[in-house]
């Protein structure tokens, strides 16, 4: 789970890191106001989940009212790589001599958390770590222990931060760690973290994502997500319905057990001809209800001309899903599209013997399975 | 022969009260696993499905003489059973568990690494010695008894693979589902290791999928040290960058590694053919006997 900029920013600046002076506004008199009070020059910045919002447009430099009302205007509103910027952050806009990276973040490989440091902030980091993977400084945390403030100071020191701040930068990052292990977090990085020419440093951006299957125990973080909203309108639906679901492009429904599975699906869609329109993991276990909210789901997307099934049933169990499949294409006079269902494992007989042979097309392998769900989307199309 | 799973494992199901531990207890007790014990805090001295409960995994342990472990518990409390199971002692832990948050699960590998316990998931489907007992969820009636080992990331791609093998008549010593988490007990290299070493495995199927580099690395690890022939299979080919697909680590970046094709090149240097589709790996299994 992302936080906007303007939430982890907060997060940060609770925990005692300093930040510039910043205040959200949701309209151009707002932003104004804001830009007013807190002293020109200011940036303003849409608060959006995109990457590279500079170069897209989505962060301005004003230098007086005028430009203040200007860039307010243009960027409230826009569309920025698909998403509406709806607030922007009117900010202080710092002078700085040099620009940092710091973050924290786990090392799947390793299984153990890793903290960062490099020199060449204020640029795309992951260019950095391609070209020049010596450029970052990188130590591993004990998670029984956590940071030690050596070790903050001993990455901070190797990655060749001016000693004048070096104390300062190090102090930040066992915040930044110890945000990170509090709140349960997956990644946390300031990029840049701004030296001004008084050697202050100042945590200019701020990115804090948070371990989804976490939410649980971190009621504010889960507060701030539902304030931030946004995104496409079905993976909202899916989100609620607690789905793990990408939409495509493509136009042959997929719904699944199985994150592997269903990938494996999408793959053998794209083998026979066909092309996917979502990826849909009903998950482990899943409930007949479950199984029609997904179908709910499915139907839901336009572009979708028919629907294939693959279950494999472990923990799931098939005569579950067949109840689910006929309860909610019972509810239709004409079934809006065709639907392929393939069931095995765990009580597949069971569900077969359940399943609608009226409203359903019944295979018994996944190629055939996939192979009609692709015919039925080409007559469609055709 | 056999890995991790044989005649002498005695499991003890933690979370065993459970919707899902008693209906799976249930389905392991009928596949001849020999289920010892349960263990649920407070519900010491009851039985679920004739098998005696204890307080602790500890107790259940010393007085079942329990050796491994199945783990049934809810995520927020998952982390800590797994410590429990890692403490009490067993050999062999099974995490089945979907959810459980990545800093309790680098707590869980920080102990691991203390231990001599073998830990397979979380977030895995368990692992089976055909005809010999089942530690997990996996549907029994589908495996069969052979020469192949079978090692995947995804519990019901393993479904789908080991169908294939079983409807060619060719049967399995062990299949060890690894789980799809960011943080897992054991690897690739791991199970590849238990196989090679394994004078009954004579060949072995792994299933990878788009995400981190575990694949790479192990493809690496056939190269120098495996004789045993291994076939690969990769889901993931049409996932497109940036998306994350149910797995936390199946998300591709974009920036070269962990997408399919990488995977699917660094297995083909390694000799390792990869099918299309899970009908062709059983195929491919089949050249490879």
């Amino acid at each position: 789970m992302r936080l906007h900029e303007y939430q982890a920013k907060q997060v940060f600046a609770d925990a005692g890191i300093p930040t510039p002076a910043s205040t959200l506004a949701e309209t151009v008199d707002d932003a104004v106001a804001a830009a007013e009070d807190i002293g020109y020059p200011v940036a303003i910045k849409a608060q959006v989940h995109v990457g590279g919002r500079g170069k897209a447009g989505g962060i301005k430099l004003a230098e007086d009212k005028d430009e203040a009302r200007e860039y307010a205007d243009d960027i409230l509103g826009m569309d920025l790589k698909g998403y509406e910027v709806d607030r922007v952050l009117v900010e202080e806009a710092v002078d700085f001599e040099n620009e940092l990276y710091v973050g924290v973040t786990m090392d799947r490989g390793e299984g153990e958390p890793v903290a960062m440091v490099s020199t060449r902030g204020g640029v795309n980091i992951e260019e950095v770590a391609e070209e020049d993977p010596d450029a970052i400084a990188r130590e591993h945390v004990d998670p029984a222990f956590g940071m030690h403030p050596y070790q903050a100071r001993k990455v901070v020191y190797e990655a060749g931060v001016d000693r004048a701040v070096a104390n300062d930068v190090a102090s930040v990052l066992q915040t930044l760690y110890q945000i990170w292990d509090d709140r349960d977090g997956s990644d946390a990085e300031i990029n840049p973290l701004m030296i001004t020419s008084d050697d202050e440093v100042i945590a200019a951006d701020a990115v804090f994502n948070v371990d989804s299957d976490a939410l649980f125990r971190q009621p504010e973080i889960q507060e701030m997500e539902e304030e931030a909203g946004g995104g496409d309108e079905l993976e909202q639906k899916a989100d609620e319905y607690g789905f793990d679901y990408v939409r495509l492009d493509g136009n042959v429904g997929i719904i699944g057990n199985g994150a592997g599975l269903v990938m494996t699906t999408l793959d053998l869609v794209d083998h026979f001809g066909g092309s996917p329109a979502n990826f849909l993991d009903v998950g482990g276990g899943a409930k007949a209800q479950r199984i029609a909210n997904a179908l709910d789901m499915v139907f839901s997307d336009d572009n979708v001309d028919s629907v294939v099934f693959n279950i494999f049933g472990g923990i799931t169990r098939g005569d579950e899903v067949a109840e689910g499949i006929n309860q909610a294409l019972e509810q239709f006079d004409e079934i809006p599209k065709p639907v392929t269902v393939r069931l095995a494992g765990t009580n597949a007989e069971e569900g077969m013997e359940i399943l609608n042979e009226d409203l359903v097309t019944v295979e018994h392998t996944l190629e055939d399975a996939v192979q009609r769900a692709v015919e039925y989307a080409q007559e469609v199309e055709a | 022969m056999s890995v991790l799973v044989d005649e002498d494992t005695r499991v003890v199901v933690q979370g065993i009260t459970g919707g899902e531990g008693k209906f799976h207890t249930e389905q392991m007790l009928e596949y001849g696993t020999n289920v010892v014990a349960g263990a649920v805090p407070g519900r010491g001295g009851q039985e679920v499905a004739g098998v005696p409960v204890y307080d602790t995994v500890h107790d259940a342990a010393r007085e079942e003489d329990a050796n491994a472990a199945v783990v049934f518990v809810p995520p927020a409390f998952a982390g800590d059973a797994l410590f429990e199971a890692l403490d009490s002692p067993v050999d062999l832990v099974v995490a089945i568990t979907e959810g459980i948050p990545t800093q309790d699960m680098a707590r869980v590998k920080r102990k691991l690494r203390e231990t001599d316990t073998h830990l397979v998931g979380p977030n895995c489907p368990g692992v089976i010695t055909p005809g010999v007992a089942k530690l997990g969820i996996l549907p029994g009636n589908i495996f069969s008894e052979g020469d192949v080992g079978l090692v995947s990331r995804s519990g019901t791609l393993t479904y789908q693979v080991v169908d294939d093998l079983t409807n060619r008549g060719i049967g399995q010593t062990t299949a060890i589902g690894i789980g799809g988490d960011p943080i897992i007990g054991t690897s690739f290299i791991d199970a590849l290791e238990l196989f090679e070493n394994d004078p009954d495995t004579k060949a072995v199927v792994m299933c990878g999928e788009i995400g981190g580099e575990d694949e790479e690395n192990a493809a690496q690890y056939i190269a120098e040290h495996m004789d045993t022939p291994v076939a690969g299979f990769i889901a993931g080919r049409t996932a497109p960058p940036g998306k994350r697909m149910g797995h936390a680590g199946a998300i591709v970046s974009g920036s070269g590694t962990g997408t399919a094709e990488s995977k699917i090149n660094a297995l083909n240097d390694a000799g390792v053919p990869v099918g299309d589709t899970p009908e062709e790996v059983a195929q491919n299994v089949e050249d490879l006997l």
